[in-house]
């Protein structure tokens, strides 16, 4: 099935490579010598304010770069990366006739780019620019060491002008976008990045691993401070994606296998078998008028009996179901790991619907997008790790998310909070907050999961709103109420007559007669033991990435922090890219978020990931291998090797040799690395380059 | 910051021998976590000279071969973890290689912890500073390379 077709802007179906400049193909000819004129390099050395100058001395460095080989012209200024500094470089290769630049500043993954604009403006190609790292990889971790981060720089210089002394000219390579998006995750993150993309006009693929949209916020009773109904403000979202001609919703659906690169992702969707067919799933198969139109007949005739996951387990659910009567598609899906396919379903749906298909079996889907956002959201901390706390030991100890459902009206009390070990109301409730976050025994989360405290007031607020009499006691390590109007609902919670006591509890110990519980801390400000008698326990857990975030950001190529929270780009700076072009994170698979917090990163998000699609192309850098063909044996080693397929063996004269294709090559350099006749030019990390800045390190220079 | 730390870095008097130790790292994992390093200000021995490649699987065994004819102290070379290589597996590839050499090593009698392959991801600077660290302190208790000896 190649839904692609539908999309309303079609990309060219042709993959052809632009290549910018008309005279590559002869800039690229005399390549594999070096270039032929003597190299006459620049050097320019950045002060970065005192981050560089206040580690080391670079009136010496300066001085020790004019002996370096090959070096025609070397400056220094305050701050390179500013406009006079760019100008100094600017004016420098003009006037010196330089045929490279070295910048000696901050890392290569900062201002290449800059550095990059600023040779391209002084008339050289932009390829032929180098930088030495000395701030992020020498000053600012040699800050005490004078000497050592001095000659470190004037080694990192020499290597770097060795290098410089032999680049080429290079063209990027720009390649048509594909004219279309997906999302993967389709909670309120992916929602809101969904709906933005296809406002602006693009075909997005939602994908959501659950038979319903709306994420955990469709799970919450009431969202802070505000106090609205967060089914109330979610829906209207929900019945948007699920309308929206520009959005195609995939749920139930997994990613299976990503391929290709920004601007031509092509993506593997796994439909997994639903056991029930769409309207328009029936219609394709010739069932007019048929498919599931969620009338619920099949429901009440199903005999398997299983805990409802969307109701936290606390609620029954059918074999076939659906999660909650807001779902979105209103379609039931079968749970075939339960099903026992007694056939009772297909004959309450009657012959003319035709709804259940009992055989049904995973489809794969083949699409085709240019840029992919993922928002794969988070899951509970498994709070029963924290054993002293008794979480699924004592049956009045519950998560915070079992609070939500059953505070919530739609929930399995209708919104009546009892105790579950005896459906009695609670009159004293304790909130344990950082219930497994900024946790360092090594047991729980390092990190502080930022929405807690918020929701704990929250939780506190509603049982004061429900039940008369009730005595709220918040258990706290800090109170982090940091958003717009935060603190206001935190002093308004005080006002209610919330109890808080601030101090991490050791332990909590139920009473077997009265199931009742006593909540042990030191309350910290009195500097005293507390021994609290409660009716609940409500753990405010932590959060962290959803169980398959590892499986979902290895198919895209994006990297984790050491958390397992994917790692954005820049922190501050690119919060939602990440380092494989073309593919962004929005919402809290990047790190902890609230609602507010999560739709801004996704309007984010959507934002970056419709600039390449509207742009039309990308530029590719230009590292692809080429194969030196006088060189080549046509062993086919490198075949083996290119884990993208870039690389065949082709007839050329009579001979065997390499052939690259350049849209599939990314530049890893993996066949560079190995071939034994050294056949293969890796483009800006040559062979000869490398060596050539192993032999400047060990060989040259002797200071 | 407070009170200047204790710099990591052994007191050297003039003209004593340091260590000249070449490192080789990723684009995407070792080199960011270098960096990120630099901006935890983690501090660790300047004995180690980097050559940036975009994958561990771009490393010829040769470099490695020819930075130890050339004189060097030591090698690390880094990359990503398994698993996360940005170009899919070509840690795999490259780490493949990196053994090889070890034994090469090994079997021309150079002692093969000269030479050591690590993976340090973009978020781990805290790491990256330690395995420098541990780095140097493995070179310094070698001492000079028997190498530059010989060509001498």
């Amino acid at each position: 099935m190649e839904t692609k077709k539908e999309a309303k802007h079609e990309a060219p179906a042709k993959q052809e490579v632009k290549t910018q400049a008309p005279a590559a193909k002869d800039a690229a000819a005399p390549v594999k010598t070096g270039p032929s004129e003597k190299p006459r390099i620049g050097v320019f050395i950045c002060h970065c304010g005192t981050n560089i100058a206040g580690s080391m001395d670079i009136e010496a460095v300066g001085e020790y770069s004019k002996t370096i080989p090959n070096v025609a012209y070397v400056d220094n200024y305050k701050y390179m990366c500013s406009m006079p500094g760019q100008a100094v470089i600017n004016k420098a290769i003009k006037d010196n006739k330089l045929t490279g630049v070295v910048v000696a500043a901050c890392s290569p993954r900062l201002h290449e780019p800059t550095f990059r604009t600023a040779t391209k403006e002084g008339g050289l190609n932009p390829f032929r620019f180098e930088m030495a790292n000395i701030r992020e990889q020498n000053s600012w971790v040699h800050m005490h060491d004078q000497e050592g981060a001095t000659d470190k720089a004037k080694d990192a210089i020499r290597i770097a002008v060795a290098k410089a002394s032999l680049l080429q000219d290079l063209f990027p390579k720009a390649v048509p976008v594909e004219h279309a998006a997906m999302v993967v995750g389709a909670g309120v993150a992916g929602m809101q990045a969904a709906l933005d993309l296809a406002n602006a006009g693009i075909k997005t693929y939602l994908i959501e691993s659950q038979p319903t949209i709306g994420g955990r916020m469709s799970q919450l009773d009431k969202t802070f401070p505000t106090l609205d109904c967060s089914q109330c403000i979610l829906t209207p979202k929900m019945v948007d994606v699920g309308r929206a001609a520009n959005i195609e919703l995939m749920t139930y659906s997994e990613v299976d296998a990503v391929e290709g690169y920004i601007g031509n992702f092509d993506v593997t969707i796994r439909k997994k078998a639903r056991g029930v067919l769409t309207p328009a799933e029936a219609e394709a198969r010739g069932i007019v008028g048929g498919g599931c139109n969620g009338c619920g007949d099949c429901e009440p005739v199903c005999p398997v009996i299983k805990p409802n996951e969307f109701e936290v387990g606390m609620k029954p659910r059918r074999a076939i179901y659906i999660s909650h009567p807001q779902v979105v598609p209103l379609i039931y899906t079968i749970d075939f790991d339960s099903c026992i396919k007694c056939g009772l379903c297909v004959t309450a749906c009657g012959p003319e619907k035709k709804a259940v298909d009992l055989e049904a079996k995973d489809e794969f889907v083949k699409v085709k997008v240019g840029t992919a956002i993922l928002a794969t959201g988070y899951d509970m901390f498994p709070v029963e790790k924290k054993t002293e706390w008794g979480y699924k030991k004592f049956e009045n100890v519950i998560s915070s998310l079992e609070f939500e459902r059953l505070i919530c009206a739609s929930g399995p009390t209708s919104g009546h909070l009892v105790r579950p070990s005896d459906g009695e109301t609670p009159k004293r409730v304790a909130f344990v907050l950082c219930a497994g976050s900024r946790d360092n025994t090594g047991n729980g989360k390092p990190y502080c999961s930022r929405f807690c405290c918020m929701y704990s007031l929250k939780h506190a607020h509603q049982i004061y709103e429900k039940i008369p009499g009730v005595q709220a006691y918040l258990f706290y390590m800090d109170i982090r109420s940091f958003g717009k109007m935060y603190e206001e609902f935190y002093y308004r919670i005080q006002d209610e007559g919330a109890k808080f006591i601030r101090g991490r509890v050791a332990n909590i110990l139920e009473d077997p007669k009265t199931k009742n519980l006593h909540v042990h801390t030191d309350d910290t400000l009195l500097n005293r033991p507390v021994d609290m008698e409660v009716d609940l326990v409500v753990l405010a857990a932590a959060v962290q990435p959803k169980e398959d975030t590892n499986r979902t950001r290895k198919l895209f190529g994006v990297s984790c922090s050491m958390d397992g929270w994917l790692l954005e780009a820049h922190p501050k700076l690119n919060p939602c890219g990440t380092t494989t072009a073309g593919v962004f994170l929005a919402g809290v698979c990047q790190g902890p978020k609230d609602i507010p917090d999560t739709v801004a990163s996704a309007e984010g998000a959507a934002s970056a990931a419709s600039i390449p699609i509207h742009k039309g192309e990308v530029e590719l850098e230009p590292y692809f291998a080429t194969c030196i063909e006088e060189r080549c044996a046509g062993c086919g080693m490198c075949i083996s090797l290119c884990p993208y397929s870039a690389l065949a063996l082709v007839e050329k004269e009579g001979r065997t040799v390499m052939e690259v294709t350049e849209a599939k090559c990314k530049g890893c350099g993996t066949c560079g690395g190995f071939c034994p006749g050294g056949a293969i030019w890796m483009n800006h990390f040559a062979t000869p380059q490398i060596v050539a800045q192993i032999d400047a390190f060990l060989l040259g220079g002797e200071q | 910051m407070s009170a200047p730390p204790e710099s990591p870095a052994p007191k050297r008097e003039p003209g004593e021998w340091k260590p000249k130790i070449l490192g080789v790292l990723c684009n995407w994992c070792s080199y960011a976590g270098a960096d990120l390093a630099g901006g935890g200000r983690i501090q660790y021995p300047p004995d180690v000279r980097v050559v940036r490649v975009m994958c561990t699987g771009r490393i010829d065994a040769l470099f490695v071969l020819k930075a130890f004819a050339d004189g060097a102290d030591g090698v690390l070379v880094s990359g990503c973890h398994f698993g996360d290589c940005h170009y899919l597996e070509g840690n795999f590839k490259g780490a493949k290689r990196m053994f090889m050499v070890k034994r090469l090593m090994k079997s021309i009698g150079l002692d093969d912890r000269r030479f050591r392959m690590t993976f340090v991801s973009a978020s781990e600077g805290a790491k990256w500073g330690a395995v420098i660290t541990d780095v140097v302190k493995t070179i310094n208790e070698l001492g000079p390379s028997p190498i530059k000896e010989f060509s001498k």
